[in-house]
């Protein structure tokens, strides 16, 4: 913490900026979406807690920049669309 | 998917960001994104201690993409009052004011700041997000534990069965306070989460929504079975969603069939002490309670 300079009143003035911490680094497993069995339900989309899964003009994209790979998404999709695949495999 | 944009049965825009620290499958931090989609951009959120304040606030940054403020673990309550006013004061009557609060800075620590802003009429949302212990500090029982569950402070052993007491129904004591809409919710069910949500901003006048949030490393189960949980939570009667609009009951979701709670209980390492008759004893109370909420629904 040494660098830190700190503001009066703690006050931090830039909105979202947790994004500078990549929380995809925790992630072991890593969700694999497969498009062709994608229905388009949302239900991966409403039910991520950090917000990794967002629509795009065609589907959905997942963000592994921030995903810790819950598996959340993987367990909640109806047609078992996104798999979860160990990491050094998926690389 | 054949190439056509997806339709969203909740609202697209996100206002907290990823990169947060809550934990993998974190039901409170879904908890607050689901709501911020319902209470939108405009809006200043008040946070007390707990999880989601350590999680989202790790200085120098935030998650928050709207104003925000953390003062104390008893205040946010008193602290959400003064900005309400402040607001008043300069004519802005367009901003909503919200907080969130973990069961710990509700149903304990924060309870008579509570108890005073909607005493005082305070126009502001207050969102608990219950994830029934103190979970960022190890795993303490509050107020809000359930009967059984085992935590670093009710520990299962030949005595002490877990947490020998009721869980602190404040739901029903916002009720009793007379606060124009109190209602429960669970993240397993985000429809209808954010519609109570945004049910609770229109409300003129304070608002309080309870959301059972499921914790992977505080109640031991996968960090991929939050929304299960959270349903089988639901559906064996263990977490009752219902809303109380002007002191009418409504229960807004009922099981077809009520789901034995064994099923809930087995899936988490703070109920595998239980023995059969310590899982009939809790069959039983949620048996009675849904009885009663049944009459209540009647009424």
């Amino acid at each position: 913490m040494g660098e830190t300079e700190y503001t009066i009143g703690a006050v931090v003035r830039e909105p979202g900026s947790t994004r500078r911490n990549k929380t995809g680094r925790w992630r072991v497993f890593r969700p694999v979406l497969d498009e062709e069995k994608c229905v388009g339900c949302a239900k991966c989309f409403m039910f991520c807690p950090d917000g990794c899964i967002r629509p795009t003009e065609d589907g959905f994209e997942i963000d592994y920049d921030y995903c810790k790979g819950c598996g959340i998404c993987s367990k909640v999709c109806p047609t078992d669309a996104i798999e979860m695949v160990m990491e050094e495999e998926a690389e | 998917m054949g190439g056509r944009k997806p339709r969203l049965p909740i609202p697209e825009e996100e206002l907290l960001a990823p990169g947060h620290r809550a934990c993998a499958g974190c039901g409170s931090a879904l908890c607050v994104r689901l709501c911020l989609k319902a209470l939108g951009k405009n809006t200043i959120v008040v946070t007390s201690t707990g999880c989601i304040e350590v999680t989202t606030t790790p200085y120098p940054e935030t998650a928050w993409k709207v104003p925000w403020i953390h003062v104390a673990f008893e205040n946010a309550a008193a602290v959400a009052s003064g900005v309400e006013r402040a607001l008043k004061a300069l004519g802005k009557d367009d901003v909503t004011v919200a907080v969130f609060a973990g069961d710990g800075g509700t149903v304990d620590i924060g309870f008579q700041a509570l108890s005073g802003m909607v005493e005082r009429g305070h126009n502001v949302v207050y969102i608990c997000y219950d994830n029934e212990a103190y979970m960022n500090t190890g795993v303490q029982r509050s107020g809000a534990t359930p009967p059984y569950a085992a935590t670093t402070t009710t520990p299962a052993g030949k005595v002490w069965r877990g947490e020998m007491r009721p869980k602190k129904d404040v739901p029903r004591i916002m009720v009793d306070h007379g606060v124009p809409y109190v209602a429960t919710a669970c993240v397993s069910f985000p429809q209808d989460l954010i519609k109570k949500v945004k049910k609770a901003k229109k409300v003129d006048g304070p608002a309080y929504v309870h959301v059972l949030c499921p914790c992977p490393p505080g109640w031991g189960y996968d960090s991929s079975e939050t929304i299960e949980i959270g349903e089988l939570a639901v559906e064996t009667g263990m977490w009752v969603l219902y809303e109380v609009e002007d002191g009418e009951f409504r229960l807004t979701y009922r099981p077809k069939e009520r789901k034995p709670v064994e099923e809930y209980l087995k899936r988490q390492k703070r109920f595998q002490h239980l023995t059969e008759d310590e899982i009939e004893e809790i069959q039983r109370m949620v048996d009675e309670q849904w009885e009663e909420l049944e009459k209540l629904a009647e009424k």
